[in-house]
């Protein structure tokens, strides 16, 4: 499989091993070097962040900065407001577009394959254009200003998550279903008690990218919320940063926590993503 | 229509009705309603007047929108080839499948997903002129790095720098595209006595256009819908420019709230993804064909 053979002996073989370990090395250190600069400095003391050579071990560490900084704004609530938001909308995504996804790729309906175009022309539409008619939408609602505008939304499902858990589910062999409906089941339970659990892995990719998309999501908080104390992680870490790089060394630590949630998603859960990109990417 | 279709047929609607309610309710309504308002000009607090096609005129003569538009054309034009390039040689080398190859795809996808607001201020933090990682690190090798996000030159130009740190999707795909290429046209090009160089650019490369021009074009749709970054990094500054698209409509529907001429906007940014998009799908029909020559039947 690989792309770059060589049919030589061991010799000139471990010479390209050795460069492609050289490169990816290199690779990873400047792909690295941004966190581990963000780590060094949330531990350092104010003076040392601006020294001249820099100390890139910082002697002493100061862990104090995690805590000073995670109570120089009410940060407690913005993580409670944020996991509010991405876990909610992380099950609803997955829950409402894999019913919609289901029926478009297993039930037969005149009308289905003009509805699924429409899925696929939505898909297209950038969020810039609807953006102004929901903020005047929701002003209208009274929304404004809570968390319902970045929550009620994936009540109706995706249409991209739609088409991506309705690609997998087309892949799944339909003698199950038929099988099933001879012996009388209907859609609902088909759903359940074969296409869930044989879906494990396209579910949660649909999860984990909801997750990951609503966590770090800063334009809809930014519009909706004024109120400090319906602010979420992003906005409120947008207000550390106020133009003074005084206090960057609490900046960082709290950016550090704040990103620390995704971190941890996606080390345990690094093949669905991984999965999940890949199958966005093959609808090309 | 038997008794068991007609069922299935209901429990189809029933199924979709979710996304039907909100086709109409938070997509298909407020796109026709953005078209409509993209031509008045409505300020929120009083009713919309009707202006025509006065928006979409004054998209071209704004200074504004013509400054945003070049910078996001900088830009894009920038990163997008960039991230291309870089993204293609890391897919390759971690394809080659040397142990321990999954760990250092983690790491190269680690920034693209914690991309947001923290990373945003480890970047302002990283390009800072006195202080940053970047500016240090080129003073090791004795250049004296610029003033970046601080000189209207090198503002833009740190932008692209950060863009290459979040290549991990195409990077993915890339990987993708690259372990399912079919191992039979690598040993048809051996037997022909084809070198790793006409490999790459014989087989490789061909077989995964369809790849890269999908990647491309996402990539351009997204660089078009620049917002997070430029708006807590730099607020389009410093002068313009930074000044994306993207930021520049948020500016106008949120800051100066001139809904209609952000509608227009919205509208103009709207046909430039579908002119791509339909592009991007001519191109993988075309991709289709190719592929299904040499395989027979798919």
């Amino acid at each position: 499989m690989s792309t770059l053979q060589l049919s030589g002996g061991s010799i000139p073989r471990l010479i390209r091993l050795f460069g492609i370990y050289l490169l990816l090395l290199f690779g990873a250190v400047l792909f690295t070097a941004p966190f581990l600069w963000m780590l060094s400095t949330s531990l350092k003391t104010p003076e040392l962040v601006f020294t001249h050579p820099p100390q890139f071990i910082p002697n002493p560490v100061q862990f104090r900065n995690y805590m000073d900084g995670w109570q120089r704004l009410p940060f407690t609530r913005f993580t409670l407001n944020t996991v509010i938001i991405t876990s909610h909308n992380a099950i609803m995504d997955t829950l409402v577009s894999a019913i919609v996804g289901f029926s478009f790729a297993r039930l037969r309906a005149p009308g289905k394959d003009y509805l699924f175009v429409l899925v696929l022309a939505t898909m297209m539409v950038p969020y810039e254009v609807t953006r102004v008619p929901l903020y005047i939408l929701f002003s209208r609602l009274g929304w404004v200003n809570t968390l319902l505008p970045l929550m009620i939304p994936t009540w109706f499902g995706w249409p991209f998550f739609i088409f991506l858990l309705r690609q997998f589910f087309t892949t799944i062999p339909f003698d199950l279903d038929d099988a099933a409906r001879m012996d009388g089941c209907h859609s609902f339970r088909i759903f359940v008690q074969i296409l869930i659990p044989l879906s494990k892995p396209a579910l949660a990719a649909v999860a984990i990218f909801s997750f990951v998309s609503n966590w770090n999501d800063f334009q809809g908080p930014l519009i909706y919320l004024s109120d400090l104390n319906q602010y979420t992680l992003a906005l409120g870490l947008r207000m550390m940063q106020g133009g003074r790089f005084i206090f960057i060394h609490q900046v960082m630590a709290v950016s550090i926590v704040s990103v620390l949630p995704l971190l941890l998603i996606f080390f345990s859960a690094q093949r669905y993503f991984i999965r999940g990109v890949t199958l966005s990417g093959i609808k090309a | 229509m038997t008794n068991r279709e007609r069922r299935e047929a209901l429990e189809f609607y029933l199924g979709i009705s979710p996304w039907l309610i909100g086709l109409v309710c938070f997509t298909g309504g407020p796109i026709l309603a953005s078209l409509a308002i993209s031509f008045t000009q409505w300020r929120l607090l009083s009713p919309p007047k009707w202006l025509g096609i006065q928006n979409y005129i004054d998209m071209f003569q704004d200074e504004g929108t013509r400054v945003s538009l070049g910078n996001t054309l900088f830009y894009t034009g920038l990163s997008v080839p960039l991230g291309l390039v870089t993204s293609l040689f890391v897919a390759l080398l971690l394809n080659q499948r040397a142990r321990g190859s999954t760990l250092f795809r983690t790491l190269f996808y680690l920034p693209t997903i914690t991309s947001g607001v923290a990373m945003a201020l480890l970047w302002l933090w990283l390009l800072n002129p006195e202080f940053g990682l970047i500016n240090l690190a080129l003073g090791l090798i004795g250049i004296k790095g610029p003033a970046w996000l601080q000189d209207p030159d090198w503002a833009k130009p740190a932008l692209v720098l950060m863009s290459l740190w979040t290549i991990g999707t195409s990077m993915v795909i890339f990987l993708a595209g690259l372990q399912g290429m079919p191992q039979h046209l690598y040993d048809a090009a051996k037997i022909d006595g084809a070198n790793q160089f006409r490999e790459f650019w014989h087989v490789t490369i061909p077989m995964l256009t369809p790849t890269i021009f999908f990647v491309m074009v996402t990539s351009i749709i997204a660089s078009f819908q620049t917002f997070t970054n430029v708006y807590v990094m730099t607020e389009g500054g410093p002068g313009w420019s930074t000044l994306m698209y993207g930021l520049y409509l948020y500016n106008n529907a949120f800051e100066y709230l001139r809904m209609g001429f952000a509608s227009a906007m919205a509208w103009g940014l709207f046909l430039v993804i579908l002119a791509l998009t339909i592009l991007q799908l001519l191109g993988a029909r075309r991709w289709v064909y190719y592929e299904g020559g040499i395989r027979g039947r798919i």
